[in-house]
């Protein structure tokens, strides 16, 4: 019998320093590469903001005029986000605002919603999600011209009711084989645009660090 | 030097693991509704076995024979996400495309399927030559489910061929049928099933004519396919 005990331990201990290297080496990686990711991240997002708003439609520097927003329920934010402000001779243009749906078929969708002044559209493009390739991943501007459809599009056009895939009765088409994708897509935009209308002058309020 | 061939030829043909084994449906009937999504978890599936089963044979004589399945499982999940990590920080453009593969290879059981039955038994040599055989084999039929479902659901080959090979590759796309109307069934899940059984027929098919021809090989081995 103290030879089977002796034998359990020894198999344990194994087993547990293999989940204690195992551990340590995806540890290791995930601070390795963190800097690194986070800097791929930012190059996305810049590379996003200049596709939504042109650049000849505002003068000021765009990447300091930030506005830090909050974790928001409305825009399905769970940390804190930067609200990148457009402006022309210091009249405001547009916001550029990072927004997370949180119910995609896999998990959340990031996106980055570019809305004028007026409540327009200026675009929408989402820059992280885990659909299914083939199906869902269509929102993806690299792979479907889908996501380019709410450019121009404001709360009434169309209508409020109508802010939905046609399944459920929208304007916006969903996906053969996956619905719940742009359903969640469209559903985040329309939240976004009734934020940004409560919260208009907001957003667009000059801060202390950007004068 | 006929090990190594008996290795090439299992995992190519006689115990393929996308049509003998069976293993590995799930990413298998999930992403081949293209041939460029095929190619994309092919190559990525092909990077982890060889990864999984060279770091199992080395590790082989120090891991205990009644606690390897969840050392395995530690190991490749441990592969999957320093791969993924590491692709998103250094290869970042490669990662945008092979990225959303990543995730779905740890659901794939033909690589603890090989952790087990091959690379826990052999040497580093075989087992890294096994990964890639087998990893060959499962994106050969990736491919051609792709090239399947794609032809019958909307009549091109290699559309979207430039997320891979960049804008250059835009005009690689082979519309086969003008005007096609587009074949719903073949793009969904059903499609993948049926594909993929017609595969496996064929296969089949073609050993049966193989094993007649060749009278010495007197037994037809019908091998029964695991579960996974």
């Amino acid at each position: 019998m103290k030879d089977l005990q002796k034998h359990i331990i020894r198999v344990g201990l194994l087993l547990g320093l293999f989940a204690i290297v195992a551990t340590t080496l995806v540890a290791f990686t995930e601070e390795n590469t963190r800097e690194q990711i986070k800097e791929n991240q930012r190059q996305a997002l810049l590379d996003g903001i200049n596709a939504l708003i042109p650049h000849d439609e505002y003068d000021n520097a765009i990447l300091q005029d930030t506005l830090l927003l909050p974790p928001t329920e409305a825009l399905g934010t769970e940390e804190p986000t930067l609200v990148y402000r457009a402006r022309q001779n210091g009249e405001p243009v547009a916001v550029v605002m990072t927004v997370v749906a949180p119910d995609g078929y896999s998990g959340t969708i990031k996106m980055l919603v570019g809305i004028y002044h007026s409540g327009k559209l200026a675009g929408v493009r989402v820059i992280d999600h885990k659909e299914t390739p083939g199906l869902g991943d269509k929102i993806d501007v690299k792979k479907d011209d889908w996501i380019l459809q709410f450019e121009g599009l404001s709360l009434g056009n169309p209508p409020a009711s109508k802010w939905k895939v046609k399944k459920d009765g929208g304007e916006f088409d969903q996906f053969t084989g996956a619905t719940i994708t742009p359903r969640a897509v469209v559903g985040a935009v329309k939240q976004s645009l009734e934020y940004f209308r409560k919260h208009r002058d907001e957003l667009f309020a000059v801060t202390e660090e950007a004068k | 030097m006929n090990a190594y061939k008996q290795i090439i030829v299992d995992g190519l043909w006689k115990n393929n693991p996308g049509l003998v084994q069976l293993l590995g449906l799930c990413p298998l009937l999930a992403v081949t509704n293209t041939v460029i999504n095929g190619l994309g978890l092919g190559l990525a599936t092909i990077l982890t076995l060889v990864a999984s089963n060279g770091i199992i044979s080395l590790l082989r004589n120090q891991i205990p024979d009644e606690a390897r399945l969840p050392v395995f499982v530690m190991i490749i999940a441990s592969i999957v996400t320093i791969i993924e990590l590491s692709m998103n920080a250094w290869f970042h453009e490669l990662y945008l495309i092979l990225g959303i593969f990543i995730p779905l290879i740890v659901t794939n059981c033909s690589i603890i399927g090989r952790a087990e039955a091959f690379a826990a038994r052999n040497s580093v040599g075989p087992a890294l030559l096994d990964g890639l055989m087998m990893g060959l084999g499962f994106a050969a039929v990736l491919l051609l489910l792709g090239a399947m479902r794609e032809l019958l659901g909307q009549g091109t080959l290699f559309s979207q061929a430039y997320l891979m090979f960049g804008e250059g590759a835009r005009g690689l796309t082979i519309t086969v049928i003008e005007d096609y109307r587009g074949f719903l069934m073949a793009l969904l899940p059903p499609g993948a099933f049926i594909g993929l059984g017609l595969i496996v027929a064929l296969k089949n098919s073609i050993d049966i004519r193989l094993a007649k021809r060749e009278p010495k090989a007197s037994v037809v081995e019908v091998e029964t396919p695991a579960a996974g």
